[in-house]
């Protein structure tokens, strides 16, 4: 509109072109900077966050509360002991009868992922194949209604074992967050962290001394 | 003869587009750019197969470090107009009967982890330099006597209510130490809480499907 009106009043007087010249400006100092500055911020980017891995343990009883009873037949007792070993056995270790005998694995895939998964077959078949079907399209369910699902089965899992950990005093946090990640992996629905005891840190002893071959590192 | 003259011009690039590209990809990585304060000790994480990212806010870290020292960490809310760090403060001053000064208190909310007796933060916060403080971090007292963790965390869950816990602990760090970590955590009814990993992919047995 401003324009128009200018015009108007100018009518018919020759009007004075102001030259025009393209105004260069010199961006080499500032593409010296973007480029600076780019380079900064791609070298200090990080692009992968920390993991995380949830840990929920049963609550403590109280008091007055007895801790629920245990399915013998069912527990697995992981033992953690030094230089990354694994001692295993079923049931419990009653020091009046008969203990049991000790078995050695390690953190590979093929010792104590092997023999958790076998323990676990059952469920772990039935998640895997969950998760299979949703992922190929079989069944269309959301993120949370998976995981709920998964999380009834572990709740209902009558078979699998139920795994206790026990660490000794020994070994590193590496190994306690790695027998963790085996539980997650095996798919084990229920296990929780528990202190060695002194009948097991005697088994642990006594292993060694009888099978001196496998103490020698 | 005339003779053609060729003039001698330094070419010209435009540069606009390659600008524009630049400033492009400096913004995108100034606003990916997330800054981590400084960390009171390194700590290498184990590796798990855990795919979940840590949660950005509501976390409160309690950290182990290769030497089992023990540090703690909160952040300061969602919205940082709560100052959970300065109210958290003040109540441990309350509880140990050490007053803070304001500028004490601002100086701690900047800061990330810390590890040291509450008897000695007051020096902590007025070192004159990153290298004093970091000298000073012994680690917070975990001991049964003097448990200086506990109480931190107590007051946490007191101050924000719904702050979760992750341990972040070095692979080298000796069990019994993460124990007691655990130990306080759940005396404070913190049954669920997470442990700080590195990713590592999943391999199954070589006869297993």
């Amino acid at each position: 509109m401003a324009e128009i009106v200018q015009e108007e009043g100018h009518k018919g007087k020759g009007k004075k072109k102001a030259k025009k010249h393209g105004t260069h400006i010199d961006m080499t100092p500032m593409v010296d900077l973007a480029c600076l500055l780019l380079t900064f911020f791609m070298l200090t980017t990080a692009f992968n966050k920390p993991k995380v891995m949830a840990i929920i343990l049963p609550e403590k009883p109280k008091e007055n509360e007895k801790p629920p009873e245990l399915d013998k037949s069912r527990a697995l007792n992981i033992l953690l002991v030094d230089h990354d070993k694994i001692l295993w056995y079923n049931g419990l270790a009653d020091p009046n009868k008969i203990l049991p005998t000790l078995s050695q694995t390690d953190f590979t895939k093929e010792g104590v992922r092997k023999l958790l998964l076998q323990r676990n077959k059952e469920l772990y078949g039935k998640i895997s194949k969950l998760n299979k079907d949703v992922v190929e399209g079989k069944i269309k369910i959301p993120r949370d209604t998976l995981e709920a699902r998964i999380k009834r089965m572990q709740k209902d899992d009558r078979f699998g074992p139920i795994v206790l950990i026990k660490a000794a005093d020994s070994v590193k946090y590496r190994n306690l967050v790695d027998i963790m990640d085996e539980m997650v992996i095996a798919n084990v629905a229920r296990y929780t962290l528990v202190d060695i005891n002194q009948v097991e840190k005697m088994m642990v002893k006594n292993y060694f001394r009888t099978a001196p071959s496998v103490t020698a590192h | 003869m005339g003779k053609i003259k060729i003039a001698v011009k330094t070419p010209r690039i435009d540069m606009t587009p390659m600008v524009d590209l630049f400033f492009l990809l400096l913004v995108f990585f100034i606003l990916t750019a997330t800054f981590r304060p400084e960390e009171a000790a390194p700590i290498k994480t184990p590796t798990s197969t855990s795919q979940t990212p840590i949660p950005d806010d509501h976390l409160g870290t309690i950290l182990v470090s290769n030497k089992d020292k023990v540090f703690f960490n909160v952040d300061n809310g969602r919205d940082s107009t709560d100052h959970i760090r300065a109210k958290l403060l003040l109540a441990m001053g309350a509880e140990y009967k050490i007053k803070f000064t304001p500028k004490e208190i601002k100086k701690f909310e900047g800061l990330a982890s810390f590890g040291l007796p509450i008897t000695k933060v007051q020096a902590f916060l007025n070192a004159p330099d990153a290298k004093t403080r970091e000298a000073m971090q012994e680690g917070i007292p975990i001991d049964s006597l003097n448990n200086q963790l506990a109480m931190w965390v107590r007051l946490a869950r007191t101050y924000y209510s719904d702050v979760q816990f992750a341990i972040k602990g070095d692979g080298g760090a000796n069990y019994p130490v993460v124990k007691k970590v655990i130990a306080v955590l759940q005396a404070n009814n913190v049954n669920k809480f997470n442990l700080t990993t590195d990713l590592k992919s999943i391999e199954l047995p070589t006869d297993f499907k």
